[in-house]
């Protein structure tokens, strides 16, 4: 099912606001990602598209589910999924109690036989892998069992959205990758449309048909990870959705000037400022035509496909980060306290209204 | 390794001087309770409790406490849950005001209600004139014992239903139940334990409280005479072995209700370790 949000705002008290008014359209069997950091309004969101919290009242917004407008429907007849950051299992119920409490509060015509309502949650648990741990109660078991109870649960009316709060925050990396792996298979499997709240950039843009990143009660920009990663819309954006490595000096007759920094650009004269991806430098033993960024190693982490590689200098307020090849890294026979010279082979820029970038990503030619 | 504090000759001390005092404050006056009430053997005690005004002490109290549970059980769990599950202005003041009943006397208590429902109170004129008698009479010693207890019940679920917050309410709530099978179902079974306990404590006071019914009940033998007064009335009477008879009464209610205190707390340390 389609969900649309027109001029959803939120405010709690006068001053405190959590949401500036949002549009947002996800397409039917879509998987949604809302991204941000803490305080960003991520959850205040999801929570007013389940009817959990309330829309402001004035400017009126509308939330529509398909052609139904729920804005005014009550959460427990939006029919919806919700998966709490912390399960929300009920602690005094047994894990096929919890999975079945949906079914049996249905009214009594809607309800299925006791018969039905024991096998669908025999199928749901089976479907989550916890049939042999019916009879236990949520103390009993470990976060990523209890995440999966609550997934059963909320999957219990055969919803068609589904919405999940944090849903992997609290578990260990490994649990977290093998529970992601295993919501998108159950979303390409029920053809439900979800939508999850993540702080964790690498989940949403591994988990999401889309992400929206927000900050500040706003959607910065909203697109699949691909686009997102390849042209952030602004600088917020682009920080948030990996690491960067800052550039701040005067550019007088096309060289930017830094300390003892130097660095060939193409651009007007004044203040500016640069930022680079960690993979979008390379190391060198020498300085290049263009390029003089003399630095330093600090720390080296072998760990993983590529090498991360800790740089500091004098003229920069915050160490640098660049992953190298390993074969670059036995080659430079880079060590802490190495001396060699940083080459950007591509920079981007953003204005400080952060609209879009001022100046598309340039080339330099270092190599 | 001895740990800090664990001075053996100190243990010693502290658990002896905490044996004696307990003996000397808690136990002797309960020994001394029964013995008096027995000093004249078994026969003299039954005829002090079977006398028809001990009897309707005995009655009076019973009712009263048996409208107080359910009437503070219902305000108690509203109260708790308004407290706990909305935010509102004057949300602290409220809390606040919950534990007036603790920190005023019960006597004060009792003076304040017949100020305002007494004959010459404040609204003690229209009352008369619809003929209607609050102070005097049970009405009254039911009013200011609900007073005096209402606190029990809110202050035992609310450090509990904020601890567990809203979350399982909200998961209820999203799988589709409504508020009656929400509370049956989720919010009660949380909470039930320290609803008990809640109702354990407001018994024992309701049966006890002396202060306050004194001032409002008028203590007309066989009407309006709770126990508590009654034990009073007898001592005045020079009737020794009466009054230590309904005491001894008052004694065995407050052994039965922490008997029932201590196995819940048993019972609920067993969850605990089990869960």
């Amino acid at each position: 099912m389609s969900i649309r949000l027109e001029n959803i705002a939120k405010h709690y008290g006068p001053r405190a606001r959590a949401l500036s008014p949002i549009d947002l359209d996800i397409r039917e069997g879509e998987l949604i990602g809302l991204l941000g950091p803490s305080g960003s309004g991520k959850t205040t969101l999801l929570r007013i598209m389940a009817g959990l919290e309330q829309p402001d009242p004035a400017p009126a917004g509308r939330i529509q589910f398909g052609e139904r407008d729920v804005t005014r429907v009550h959460v427990r007849d939006r029919r919806i999924g919700f998966v709490f950051q912390h399960y929300a299992l009920f602690r005094h119920m047994s894990v096929y109690d919890n999975v079945a409490f949906g079914l049996t509060v249905l009214p009594r015509r809607e309800r299925p036989s006791s018969g039905e309502i024991r096998a669908r949650v025999h199928r749901l648990l089976e479907m989550v892998q916890l049939e042999q741990l019916a009879t236990r109660y949520p103390a009993q078991l470990s976060g990523g069992q209890q995440q999966r109870v609550s997934l059963a649960r909320a999957l219990a009316l055969r919803p068609e959205v589904l919405l999940l709060d944090e849903p992997f925050g609290a578990l260990d990396a490994k649990v977290r990758q093998e529970l992601r792996r295993w919501l998108r298979h159950l979303h390409d499997e029920l053809g439900f449309t979800s939508v999850f709240v993540t702080h964790d950039q690498e989940e949403a843009l591994e988990l999401s048909d889309r992400v929206a990143v927000m900050s500040n009660g706003r959607i910065e920009q909203i697109d699949t990870p691909e686009a997102l990663y390849r042209a952030p819309a602004n600088r917020f954006v682009f920080e948030f959705l990996g690491d960067v490595n800052h550039l701040e000096g005067e550019v007088r007759e096309g060289v930017l000037t830094c300390g003892e920094a130097r660095l060939a650009v193409d651009m007007p004269d004044g203040a500016a400022e640069l930022l680079m991806r960690p993979h979008e430098l390379s190391l060198a033993p020498a300085p290049s035509a263009e390029a003089h960024l003399p630095m330093t190693v600090t720390a080296v982490s072998p760990v993983g496909a590529e090498v991360r590689v800790e740089l500091a200098a004098d003229w920069l307020a915050e160490p640098w980060l660049a992953t190298v090849r390993h074969a670059d890294f036995e080659h430079l026979a880079l060590a802490r306290g190495k001396r060699l010279y940083a080459l950007p082979r591509r920079w981007h820029r953003f204005d400080d209204q952060g609209a879009r970038p001022a100046a598309r990503p340039r080339l330099a030619t270092a190599d | 390794m001895q740990r800090i504090g664990d001075a053996p000759a100190l243990r010693r001390l502290l658990i002896g001087a905490a044996v004696a005092l307990s003996a000397l404050f808690l136990l002797l006056p309960l020994v001394a309770i029964f013995a008096q009430a027995f000093s004249q053997g078994l026969g003299t005690f039954w005829v002090n409790v079977s006398d028809t005004y001990t009897l309707a002490a005995i009655g009076l109290t019973l009712f009263i406490t048996a409208l107080t549970i359910p009437i503070n059980l219902v305000f108690g769990v509203m109260l708790a849950w308004l407290v706990t599950r909305f935010a509102f202005p004057g949300r602290r003041l409220l809390q606040t005001l919950i534990d007036i009943p603790f920190a005023i006397s019960p006597v004060v208590a009792g003076l304040v209600y017949l100020l305002l429902y007494g004959r010459n109170g404040w609204l003690g004129g229209w009352l008369d004139a619809h003929d209607i008698q609050l102070m005097f009479a049970w009405p009254g010693i039911l009013m200011v014992t609900v007073f005096v207890t209402c606190p029990f019940v809110a202050r035992e679920l609310i450090p509990l239903m904020q601890a567990q917050g809203s979350r399982e309410e909200e998961a209820a709530v999203t799988l589709g139940a409504s508020g009656f099978t929400l509370f049956r179902r989720v919010t009660l079974p949380n909470i039930r334990w320290a609803l008990l306990y809640g109702v354990i404590l407001t018994n024992a006071r309701a049966v006890g409280e002396f202060g306050a019914v004194s001032v409002v009940s008028g203590a007309i033998r066989g009407e309006t005479n709770t126990l508590p007064l009654h034990v009073e009335l007898l001592y005045q009477d020079y009737n020794t072995v009466g009054a230590f008879a309904s005491a001894a009464l008052l004694a065995l209610i407050a052994l039965f209700t922490l008997a029932a205190k201590a196995g819940l707390e048993w019972r609920a340390a067993r969850r605990e370790a089990l869960a």
